[in-house]
């Protein structure tokens, strides 16, 4: 079984772990009884590891429906007397953001931290919010970790804070910290509580709005307290090293002044702020007054850099600051040790020796992130865009959703023209079939269907939308790392479970046209697409095929294992598999008669035999292997 | 002390990331400290894959401009799109089979001729290496990570002895498949002359 070292219960025990498996290794030891998500990069690892090892370490995991009810569901196990974690991407939070604000003004008994994976430089998002100011927002106690061991150790003193405060703690990380993988040192695990009791008390769990003024007097009087937290706080540690520069950073920002500052020998004094809402004013207050000059880095937003000018100017500290407010540092995109570099160039004057390899300028081929050989959307994809051809339409709008199939935006498919958010597809697609004349039709996941579909798609029925809604049903949440769904007889224990059929759902609703095809089926899909574009009114077509990744991986257990290759006597060249299924493991090559021919690269080929059977000249031929 | 930093580069099926956390285990079987970064998310084959590892003193996941030792490319394009962050004396292992991208097959892009892609590395140490053939003869192409792996075992200033890696190599890879990787290990340490 996966992951199981993580359970090990051997303090001092050195382990290389990703920051995503360092922090449940901490929860663990912080006694987590009960944990909650919606699989999102870069969070998605922690709920990965959690599915493996919350049976025998004696966990409710459980992957939700979407983060709102994520958060919900630890909320109450919290309020229960439970230590809880719920988890989630960057905009993950803004799904469950009303649920996340009432949180903080009810306040929890046991221990009830909220981890937000934020994205910097958007490596697999659509934006890259800077979520330090929901901890602002909801008057919420902010720990920033800034490597995989602080993974492990600060998730545990953010419990201990939520515990003592009786306030949820936001936990929040970044892409370099959850994907960063570390020596982690292994610690005590403490005892858990298993079940818990909730003590009923409306006043206190209900905010009606006589109860909830009260509740927001008592928040501010709490925050106060978590003030003086941080101030003396062990997350909060200042490393002299003489001189009258000073930096604060916080988060993976560290890292980068760190190793900058000792390749370089500059000697400065560095305040690493752990624990950063509320802001440790008076520390940092102490800090700034012994330095003529402050450095502040920090990836995305200024917010340690407008609290720190804050306090400089409510006490009156004539020191020079600089960081992004006055364009020492960028506020866009993740920073690295050259953008440290580049600020310390500006700031100190010096000129820093970098012995570059200069490269010279070839125009090389991009390699964006594609749909992988074998993928069932391709071929939906591709019937979708032949059967608008056959139909002539050519100004068809195309929602699209998030998950893997976004990537159809890409040519020749072209299958997305607008896209918002977690289940936008349809809301949007009501709008532009009532807003234009043109044809709709939007495409959505499974797991993204259940996530935030279903009350666009009742908004679509009820409000008598015409438009085609295709729901790519892969059989898992693919583009996460497979995490099942509530389609699917398993949930995030791995236990039997039981499932939401879709097309019943969508039926159930009152859809009438409502059609599952098998989109390796590709003659039939085309029909089916035909069909369903001509019709008035709603239609929904259910492209149903296991992602290609799940069943190469049971077929390599397996040892069963064929590729196609083309058989040139047959081949003319067409073009038809190359430039319109555009499978990525189908290219050309010019050979040395200097003749360009199309070829399958075995290493790339799943076996999938979508070209095969879309090639007119029944030229490509499966070969098994040994 | 500075640290030694290597970026492994490649398309994603390669096995980057297997063939990275290997080095990273060794490096903690070895007693060194070791920080590598990583990414995860969409599409999990055809793009492309690098990670960064910094084993030694330091605590930065990413390498700066100029700053990688060793460069591991998987794949010859990829190889050569990380090359501006190697010093001038770097090493630069180069498996010289394409994986061409589907944007060259479209039409929209030209994938360049690897000859020339290897000359214009000159100045850095150059290891081309027939990776995936080598792999290919070792059982099977999915091994290419481990030749990768046998090749960079052999670069002097690796600071991992080659017993370690393949040590990390059995308590990676399943039992099942320890004879073929241990062999596709020992082809590419022995297809490297330093």
């Amino acid at each position: 079984m996966k992951f199981q070292h993580i359970l090990i219960d051997e303090p001092g025990r050195r382990e290389f772990l990703l920051g995503n498996e360092a922090v449940v290794r901490g929860a663990l030891e912080a006694g987590l009884d009960f944990a909650s998500t919606y699989p999102g990069t870069p969070s998605s690892e922690i709920g990965n590891t959690l599915f493996y090892i919350a049976k025998k370490a004696g966990i409710y995991f459980e992957f939700s429906t979407n983060e709102k009810v994520a958060m919900e569901v630890s909320a109450a196990a919290a309020a229960s007397g439970l230590r809880a974690l719920v988890f989630f991407k960057h905009v993950g939070l803004n799904v469950a953001a009303d649920a996340f604000m009432s949180t903080a003004y009810i306040g929890t008994n046991g221990g009830l931290v909220i981890l937000t994976a934020d994205d910097p430089s958007m490596h697999s998002s659509q934006n890259e919010q800077d979520n330090r100011y929901y901890a602002q927002i909801a008057n919420m106690p902010m720990i920033e970790p800034s490597s995989a061991q602080e993974m492990k150790d600060f998730i545990k003193e953010a419990f201990e804070i939520s515990e003592s405060l009786k306030l949820p703690v936001l936990f929040r990380t970044t892409t370099r910290v959850n994907h960063v993988r570390g020596i982690v040192e292994y610690g005590e695990m403490m005892e858990k509580r298993g079940k818990g009791y909730f003590k009923k008390d409306p006043n206190r769990y209900v905010p009606i709005p006589s109860n909830s003024r009260r509740m927001h007097g008592e928040l501010l009087k709490k925050i106060e307290k978590a003030r003086e937290m941080a101030n003396n706080s062990p997350l909060n540690v200042v490393e002299w090293n003489d001189g009258d520069i000073g930096i604060i950073t916080s988060g993976v920002a560290y890292n980068y002044v760190y190793d900058v500052v000792n390749e370089l020998g500059i000697r400065v004094n560095i305040l690493k702020l752990g624990f950063t809402h509320p802001f440790p004013d008076k520390l940092v207050k102490d800090f700034i007054s012994k330095h003529k000059r402050i450095i502040i880095s920090e990836e995305l937003e200024p917010y340690l850099e407008k609290e720190t000018r804050l306090v400089a100017q409510m006490h009156g500290i004539d020191v020079e600051i600089y960081g992004k407010l006055n364009g020492y540092f960028p506020r866009a995109y993740e920073y690295n040790p050259d953008v440290i570099k580049d600020a310390l160039e500006k700031i100190l004057g010096i000129k820093i020796e970098r012995n570059t390899y200069e490269t010279k300028d070839i125009e090389l081929p991009a390699r964006p992130p594609v749909l992988c050989p074998g993928c069932p959307h391709r071929a939906t994809y591709y019937a979708a865009m032949m059967a608008l051809k056959q139909l002539k339409i050519k100004d068809a709008i195309i929602t699209s959703d998030i998950g893997c199939y976004t990537l159809g935006i890409q040519k020749p498919y072209e299958m997305a023209d607008y896209l918002l958010c977690m289940g936008s597809s349809i809301g949007t697609a009501v709008g532009f079939s009532k807003a234009t004349e043109q044809k709709v039709i939007g495409f959505v996941g499974d797991s993204t269907f259940f996530h935030a579909s279903i009350p666009g798609l009742i908004d679509a029925y009820h409000n008598n939308a015409n438009l085609v809604y295709v729901i790519l049903d892969n059989r898992t949440t693919a583009m996460t790392g497979h995490q099942p769904h509530p389609g699917l007889p398993m949930d995030g224990m791995g236990n039997k479970a039981p499932y939401v059929d879709i097309e019943k759902l969508v039926r159930g609703i009152g859809i009438d046209f409502v059609k599952t095809v098998d989109p390796y089926d590709v003659k039939e899909t085309i029909r089916v697409f035909k069909e369903a574009i001509q019709h008035k009114g709603i239609s929904v077509i259910i492209a149903k095929r296991e992602c290609a990744l799940l069943w190469d991986a049971r077929r390599r257990r397996q040892g069963e294992w064929w590729v196609y290759e083309i058989n040139q006597d047959k081949c003319t060249q067409c073009g038809l598999c190359s430039d319109w299924l555009a499978c990525v493991a189908i290219y050309k090559k010019v050979d040395e008669d200097g003749k360009e021919r199309v070829y399958i690269n075995d290493a790339l080929c799943d076996g999938c035999g979508v070209c095969a059977t879309i090639c007119p000249f029944n030229a490509i031929e499966k070969k098994v292997m040994k | 002390m500075r640290s030694v930093n290597i970026i492994f580069a490649g398309v994603g099926g390669q096995g980057v990331l297997t063939a990275s956390s290997i080095v990273g285990k060794a490096a903690l079987l070895s007693d060194m400290n070791v920080v590598m970064s990583e990414v995860h998310g969409m599409a999990q084959r055809g793009g492309v894959v690098v990670t960064e590892m910094k084993i030694g003193n330091a605590k930065s996941p990413l390498i700066g401009l100029g700053e990688a030792d060793i460069i591991v490319g998987f794949e010859p394009v990829e190889a050569y799109r990380v090359l501006h962050k190697a010093h001038r004396d770097a090493y630069v292992i180069v498996n010289t089979e394409p994986i061409v991208p589907i944007t060259a097959s479209l039409g929209d892009s030209e994938y360049p001729d690897v000859g020339e892609l290897l000359k214009n590395m000159q100045g850095l140490k150059v290891l081309p290496l027939e990776a995936t053939e080598i792999a290919r003869r070792a059982g099977g192409s999915i091994a290419t990570n481990i030749v990768m792996l046998g090749a960079l075992s052999k670069i002097p200033i690796f600071p991992i002895k080659r017993e370690t890696i393949e040590e990390a190599i059995r308590q990676t890879i399943s039992p099942r498949f320890h004879d073929m990787n241990l062999k596709a290990f020992d082809m590419g340490y022995k297809a490297i002359e330093i």
